[in-house]
């Protein structure tokens, strides 16, 4: 199990290989369906983004509501096949990972090479673990889309496994 | 004749999607460690061991087992000796379902399918409701995910195609999900009736227990056979590789017309929660 602070180096990164167990901490931004159809309506528009997407990880979620005494409810990742559209452009824009589930399209893994990028796989279904490791969750943008938006997540030994590695090697 | 006020399934509805928000069935819990115990790779085994501890962690902190608290499926078979008073029953069970999902702080994940704007309440909930024989009402409440959902798929096969044809298309169904449904799966399948039936059956297939076989012998054999060819896939859990692709196949079947042959292939994830309650 590698210990990896967020955001990740080139170096780091580098260092990844397909199959290798991680546990994550720093800051990650979720954001699923109805965010990324809003991220490209502000990019086809010339818009800023409400969030600075260089070596941001994005992960795939749409959490549960908090319980008051909880930072976060429960928050596993979601199918990312669905976002297999998005995340190369994205990824060229300057994201510097990705967490989700399941298998991406050879595009994505493609970008993933060309930008020296990562993509992780939470494990799917494990939401209530991933729920506990956050440590602190704020929504900071399109805040109408309720679990959609974008909370910037404070999180602390998060589990995952590299799925895709910057040298289009796969676990998949 | 038996009265029952519609605000006692209310009440009951509304315990059982706490419950099933939180809490694996009892069997998916033993399918999940005896899938463990014989997983020989090691990253599949390790996302075993997550999910289990998982599920103890949802109980321990009384939270969502997984953030995907689904749509809320609940089935009803109400004995036509039974006289419902009180409150409309579809109003009365989207009441318990509300309710549920603000106090068990589950994700509201019902939303309008072209303006995607969410209903912000997680209703209206799927009702089937079946007119049986006496004077109880059997209820069967399924909180049931999209991840997997959307791995499902309906085949109107020709009738020759027989029971070849009917397992090849099971496992052709999961063979495509591949690691998106978040595998090891649960296989829901209809045989027969029309395509709506079908699709129904598929439905009902999964608030089988696991490890349960149809009583009809021939049906049990597709469930051995299909199971056995899915965990010969090599998709295993997460997508990881290994032998636990699936938990279980569950087939329900119908009479069909002499010109076809439906089959529908409803896909559960690992997350198998399921409440059942007669009143």
């Amino acid at each position: 199990m590698k210990n990896l602070q967020l955001p990740l180096t080139k170096e780091t990164i580098k260092s990844l290989r397909a199959g290798d167990s991680v546990s994550l901490s720093g800051t990650i931004l979720t954001a699923r369906d109805c965010a990324h159809k809003r991220i490209f309506g502000y990019l086809k528009d010339g818009k800023p983004l409400p969030f600075d997407l260089k070596d941001a990880v994005i992960y795939y979620a749409g959490p549960c509501p908090a319980k008051p005494d909880m930072a976060s409810g429960s928050c596993g990742p979601t199918t990312s096949a669905r976002m297999d559209s998005f995340a190369p452009a994205l990824l060229n824009l300057g994201l510097g990972a990705i967490i989700g589930k399941g298998e991406m399209c050879g595009e994505v893994r493609e970008a993933l090479k060309r930008n020296v990028c990562v993509y992780f796989a939470a494990i799917g279904g494990a939401g209530a673990l991933y729920g506990n490791a956050i440590k602190k969750s704020e929504c900071i943008a399109f805040e109408d889309l309720l679990s959609e938006a974008v909370y910037k997540l404070e999180v602390e030994n998060f589990p995952a496994v590299v799925a895709f590695d910057c040298f289009g090697g796969s676990i998949y | 004749m038996r009265k029952i006020n519609t605000e006692v399934i209310e009440k009951k509805i509304y315990e059982m999607a706490l419950h099933a928000g939180v809490n694996l069935t009892p069997a998916c819990k033993t399918a999940m460690n005896n899938a463990l115990k014989t997983e020989k790779n090691g990253a599949a085994a390790f996302a075993l061991e997550t999910l289990l501890k998982n599920a103890e962690t949802a109980v321990n902190k009384q939270m969502p087992v997984c953030q995907d608290t689904g749509m809320a499926v609940v089935l009803l078979e109400i004995g036509q000796e039974v006289f419902l008073e009180g409150k409309p029953l579809a109003k009365a069970v989207n009441d318990g379902v509300k309710k549920a999902y603000a106090d068990g702080y589950f994700r509201k994940s019902v939303c309008d399918p072209i303006t995607r704007v969410n209903t912000g309440d997680n209703t209206p909930a799927v009702i089937h409701t079946e007119i049986v024989e006496g004077d109880k009402i059997s209820i069967t409440f399924m909180p049931k995910g999209f991840g997997s959902e959307n791995m499902s798929r309906l085949f109107m096969l020709k009738p020759a195609q027989g029971v070849d044809g009917i397992i090849g298309a099971i496992v052709e169904t999961v063979k495509l999900a591949g690691s998106r449904p978040c595998p090891p799966v649960y296989v829901g399948v209809g045989i027969g009736g029309t395509f709506d039936t079908c699709a129904f059956l598929a439905k009902k297939a999964l608030t089988r227990d696991i490890g349960t076989s149809n009583p009809r012998g021939d049906i049990a054999e597709i469930e051995r056979v299909a199971l056995e060819k899915i965990n010969a896939l090599d998709i295993g859990c997460q997508g990881f590789h290994g032998s636990a692709t699936a938990l279980g196949v569950a087939c329900e079947w119908a009479p069909t017309h002499i010109a076809g042959l439906p089959v529908a292939v409803n896909i559960q994830c690992h997350c198998v929660r399921c409440e059942k309650a007669v009143l």
